[in-house]
């Protein structure tokens, strides 16, 4: 028996009870992440010590999938708020500060948001136009053009900006700030193809707090040892949920089928198993992924490394082509009922969420940084490690 | 050797300060140099210096700094 697992059943029938509403009206999946603070899965992965979960993340991978299947805003909402958390366990250790917050956001079951990309430099979050001006215990910053998931209904943010006024765009840092030290300007709203439900809307973002609330590590090894890592394999595991179920939708088509045609398989039924082995394709290539990951967390060199960041990068870049081929060919298999929205064959919301895949940090500008980086990195020719 | 890469870091390093006024030990990071410009340097200084880095050293650390370029070259010319 998997506790947390278990704990995420009834949030997960809560998610998929209101998936609809929450996908026709672009609204905050208010009930699913109510089910998880009760269930206290939104410090799932914090020590035990700091009054956590302590699991690992492959519990909130697990987790990720499951609510994929039934929420894609749900899922993808959880797991970003999962990869912040992981900066605050990999960076805010030995820090009074965020040693004290993490605490709090299991305590008071803290929705934390992130504000990395920027106006101006787009899904290239390596680069910062905004920076932290210190004004001597605190500091102030202004981010314009953030487009922050879920941002009004933050408890927490987590910013990037260039280390001062001075920095060049790449040497940045990270803080936290609490709801009640930022103001946000809505500058675009969220009427958007899919992943309706993470409202993820534009805004200005102007904060003041305490130095001590910038974390003590460069941004830079924040992105390489947790972000990175963690945002490709929990984005990839939602997808896997979206995908999965599009394709458990098509094979129930086929089977229904199949009873009413006892004499010869109907022509999906061949574009099905031809979709399960990209299945187990993508799923063998996030589960891989995290094994990757745990091994290098025990290595920083490791974790630094080009070759894992290229693999990271890969898995997102494989994870978000091969959930829309997969739903493609469940679309395929079930036909108009599959292309209606009101059939238990309906694959359109799963289609319209997946396809944010490609676009979170766009896979053209993911695959122009691994064309740079594999001018150095080797290809790695053996099959085992 | 050190006059060479400081050489390469201000051909490649795209950094917002000249090489002659950064230390051996300080933080090439934090004047600028990107994973972009890293991948850069590191096929400059392969062609200079006539070495080929393994992927061990293809890590943040080993282009953190003048000096622990320097190192890298080092080991790579003495095991050569
Ligand atoms: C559902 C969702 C939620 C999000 N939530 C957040 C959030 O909470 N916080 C946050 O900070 N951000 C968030 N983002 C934003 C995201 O991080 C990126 O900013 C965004 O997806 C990239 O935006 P862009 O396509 O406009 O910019 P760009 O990455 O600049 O891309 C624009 C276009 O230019 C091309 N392009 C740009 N650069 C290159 C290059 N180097 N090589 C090749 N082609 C290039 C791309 O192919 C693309 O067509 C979210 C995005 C999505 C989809």
């Amino acid at each position: 028996m998997n506790a947390p697992l278990d704990r995420g059943a009834n949030v997960v029938a809560t998610a998929a009870r209101h998936a609809d509403d929450v996908d026709r009206n672009g609204r905050f999946p208010i009930e699913a992440f109510q089910a998880l603070k009760d269930a206290r899965l939104l410090s799932l992965l914090i020590p035990i010590e700091f009054g956590g979960g302590g699991a690992p993340l492959s519990d909130v991978a697990e987790i990720c999938t499951s609510l994929g299947q039934q929420c894609a805003s749900t899922a993808m909402i959880f797991a970003m708020h999962q990869i912040k958390v992981s900066s605050l366990i990999a960076h805010g250790r030995g820090s009074a500060w965020h040693e004290s917050f993490m605490r709090r956001v299991a305590d008071e079951q803290l929705l934390l948001g992130s504000a990395t990309t920027e106006g101006g430099v787009g899904g290239n979050m390596r680069n910062s136009i905004c920076a932290f001006e210190r004004d001597g215990a605190t500091f102030r910053i202004a981010k314009e053009g953030a487009l922050i998931s879920y941002g009004a209904y933050s408890d927490a943010i987590l910013i990037t900006a260039r280390r001062s006024a001075d920095a060049p765009p790449s040497d940045q840092l990270m803080a936290v700030l609490e709801k009640s030290q930022y103001r946000l300007d809505r500058t675009g709203g969220w009427d958007a193809l899919g992943m309706r439900g993470t409202c993820s809307e534009g805004f200005t973002f102007s904060g003041e707090a305490p130095i001590e609330q910038i974390f003590t590590h460069d941004f830079a090894e924040i992105a390489s040892e947790s972000m990175l890592a963690t945002a490709h394999l929990l984005w990839s595991a939602v997808w896997y949920g979206v995908a999965s179920d599009a394709l458990s939708r098509a094979q129930s088509f086929v089977r229904k089928d199949a009873r009413r045609h006892p004499n010869g398989p109907a022509p999906g039924a061949l574009r099905l198993a031809e979709a399960t082995s990209k299945l187990q394709l993508m799923r063998s290539n996030i589960v891989e992924g995290l094994k990757r990951f745990a091994k290098a967390q025990q290595n920083a060199d490791d974790l630094n490394s080009m070759s894992f960041a290229v693999a990271m990068n890969n898995i997102k870049i494989g994870s978000s082509q091969l959930s829309i081929e997969i739903i493609n060919h469940a679309l395929l298999i079930a036909g108009i009922a599959g292309y209606k929205n009101d059939t238990p064959f309906s694959v359109g919301r799963h289609m319209r969420d997946a396809l944010s895949a490609q676009v979170m940090i766009s896979n053209d500008r993911i695959f122009t940084n691994l064309s740079n980086l594999l001018l150095a990195q080797r290809i790695d020719q053996r099959l085992g490690d | 050797m050190l006059d060479t890469i400081r050489r390469l870091v201000d051909e490649q390093g795209r950094l917002a300060v000249a090489a002659e006024t950064i230390g051996d030990n300080a933080d090439l990071y934090a004047t600028g140099l990107t994973s972009f410009a890293a991948v850069q340097l590191m096929l400059a200084l392969e062609e200079t210096f006539d070495v080929e880095f393994p992927d061990r050293m293809l890590n943040r650390r080993s282009f953190s700094s003048i000096a622990s370029i320097a190192g890298c070259l080092h080991e790579l010319k003495e095991a050569a």
